[in-house]
């Protein structure tokens, strides 16, 4: 079923699957493998704080990644700054040998909110460093376009606060950010339920990325496989172009029929 | 530079406890159906109107919990250093007049400890001491977090207030978390509980979580000893304090805990019970109020209780637990600082987790980040 959208590259890798999933919340790491396997998803985020990278040769959560079509994205979930982000890719790279890093820099520790400046920063000196550096942003056209201008791979704009499924409530700057990118748009954070994600991918978004909404799931392993769905759909949609929205059905008194007359 | 005592000092208890058990069944309603929640939705669903809304509360936690921090829990365990203290408490085991053998473990004591805690499963340990500034200083606390850094992920501390320039000392060596319990926001009662020592400055201890905050904590811990005073009243200033910290040091993560006065050998008897009852009420209470506060239950509470109350918006917990100096391998005798009561193995503490459709997690930082 996949075949049938067109394959996302990013940093000189393809992907079938325009759903990248995370690995946080879920009840066990059983679980967490059969809903990832139901999403279908190939890109899998994971935490460097949860993982122990020194011995992940006996890690029980990067055991159940161990998958040939997954490649994993390791994060810097819980630095604070630029400094703190580039020591902890390196050390990603070191220990998992990817050159991907989803960069997550966030100094609130309550809203998880990304630090723009110290986001760019880190995104420059990464990609310098040969990274496929993947930045977790605000939905800021402007920053953006400087990420873009500083080697980003891709860019992730949250569709409303990480975790809190509330949708794509930034859909007005997703869609500028969507019109303006050159390099993939992946909505990341807030999507709530496989119509938000639809929703995205009809918009252009070129892949979404959901954690919390099926982890928290009572039924992970049906909403992994809701969200694939949804994601193919969308995407469905967005190539064959959604036919033109009317809001109203004749205008009753037509205002160029002076025209004509 | 701001303190938390110029805006605590606006408060009255008495005016703040009548204002709690003068709320209303409508403001509990108002609460629970509010957006973001403020402090004075917190007086409603803390206070007495809110009983009859207990199964509510405990859904809507619940609710909450999962969506910010999914379906697991985060493990760690206490390593007691020492049981040396100048102060006198009138509740605790440590307390300076309670007549007892006094031990501060030494560097190779310590790694006896650390070995038995990692064969547990441990990555997070909580360093715990009494105070006794001659002995147990800021000195032996950098030799220690050097010793047990090694070890593991994730380091805290709960040991007596320091100055900011201590904690800025000791936060590059790898200190994660504080803990610091003002025990009770009661001032006069405070005087009672702690007539001796250098505990006995409210003021002090009242301002750690500024010093911590401005040395660039990553997380403190905050609560208050229940069974000293009105636990509502204290719990009300407990969440006044968080709400101050929050908006004043964003960049550190907050926890709560709630421990209940428990005995000790020849300790004092709570002058405020709270029942099973109301301490899930408190529980969901901080949930509903903060959503992504983390909150703590340790060993104090019993086993039912704690099985059931894991689901309801617990964050961490400590299993396994010895509360005295040496007390996993040195000297598994000697005088603990209070009786724990759910006393399941680590290992038991990860099967009743799993069992109840959780992960336990055993890590959750690494010293990379930091």
């Amino acid at each position: 079923m996949q075949q049938d959208i067109k394959k996302l590259k990013i940093g000189g890798v393809e992907f079938s699957s325009r759903l990248f999933t995370g690995t946080g919340k879920f009840s066990s790491t059983e679980m967490m493998e059969q809903s990832i396997l139901a999403s279908g998803s190939e890109l899998v985020t994971v935490a460097l704080k949860r993982v122990d990278v020194r011995n992940h040769e006996q890690d029980d959560l990067l055991d159940k990644l161990r998958h040939p079509h997954i490649k994993l994205l390791p994060n810097t979930s819980g630095v604070r700054n630029a400094k703190e982000a580039i020591f902890a890719a390196q050390l990603a790279r070191e220990a998992l040998g990817t050159n991907l890093i989803k960069l997550e820099i966030h100094p609130d520790p309550k809203y998880l909110m990304p630090d723009p400046i110290e986001t760019l920063q880190a995104t420059e000196a990464l990609a310098k460093l040969g990274f496929v550096v993947m930045p977790y942003i605000h939905a800021d056209p402007v920053l953006c376009k400087r990420l873009e201008d500083a080697g980003t791979a891709a860019v992730m704009p949250l569709g409303s606060p990480i975790g809190s499924n509330k949708g794509l409530k930034t859909m007005d700057f997703l869609e500028i950010i969507i019109e303006q990118s050159n390099v993939p748009v992946i909505v990341d954070a807030g999507i709530g339920a496989p119509s938000d994600a639809a929703k995205a991918m009809e918009m252009g978004a070129d892949a979404v990325l959901v954690n919390t909404a099926i982890a928290v799931s009572p039924d992970p392993i049906a909403m992994g496989e809701a969200f694939k769905l949804a994601v193919i759909a969308g995407r469905m949609a967005h190539e064959a172009k959604l036919a033109p929205q009317y809001s109203s059905a004749h205008a009753s008194s037509p205002l160029t029929s002076f025209l004509y007359d | 530079m701001t303190e938390f005592k110029a805006l605590f000092d606006t408060y009255s208890w008495e005016e703040v406890k009548q204002s709690i058990y003068a709320k209303t069944a409508a403001d509990v309603e108002r609460a629970l159906s509010a957006g973001k929640r403020s402090l004075e939705d917190f007086k409603a669903l803390i206070s007495p109107a809110a009983e009859p809304y207990l199964e509510r509360m405990a859904q809507m936690s619940h609710a909450i919990s999962q969506k910010r921090f999914g379906k697991v829990i985060q493990l760690y365990v206490p390593l007691y250093l020492s049981n040396e203290c100048n102060n006198i408490c009138t509740y605790c085991g440590f307390s300076f007049d309670n007549k007892v053998r006094r031990k501060t473990l030494s560097e190779k004591e310590i790694l006896r400890e650390v070995a038995a805690i990692k064969e547990m499963g441990y990555d997070h340990v909580l360093l715990v001491t009494g105070e006794a500034n001659h002995t147990v200083h800021v000195d032996y606390f950098k030799k220690a977090l050097d010793l047990v850094m090694p070890h593991f992920s994730n380091v805290s501390m709960e040991v007596q207030p320091l100055d900011q320039d201590e904690y800025e000392a000791l936060i590059p060596r790898g200190l994660h978390a504080v803990l610091v319990y003002q025990e009770t926001y009661h001032r006069e009662d405070y005087k009672i509980h702690h007539p001796k020592g250098k505990k006995s400055n409210f003021n002090y201890r009242l301002g750690t979580p500024d010093r911590l905050g401005r040395a660039g904590i990553h997380k403190m811990g905050l609560g208050v000893l229940i069974g000293l005073e009105d636990w509502r009243t204290d719990s009300f200033f407990t969440a006044l304090h968080l709400s101050y910290l929050e908006k004043q040091y964003w960049k550190s993560k907050y926890s709560i805990s709630f421990p209940r006065l428990r005995p000790f050998s020849g300790g004092l008897e709570p002058k405020v019970n709270m029942s099973d009852r109301e301490l899930v009420q408190l529980i969901c209470a901080y949930r509903i109020f903060n959503e992504e506060v983390e909150l703590s239950l340790s060993t104090r509470e019993s086993e039912v209780f704690r099985n059931n109350v894991l689901k309801l918006g617990i964050t961490s917990m400590s299993a396994g637990s010895k509360t005295n100096p040496g007390g996993y391998a040195v000297e598994p005798q000697a005088l603990e600082q209070f009786e724990i009561d759910d006393e399941r193995s680590p290992a038991q503490i990860a099967q009743m987790i799993k069992a109840q459709g959780y992960e336990p997690v055993w890590k959750d930082w690494d010293v990379a980040l930091s």
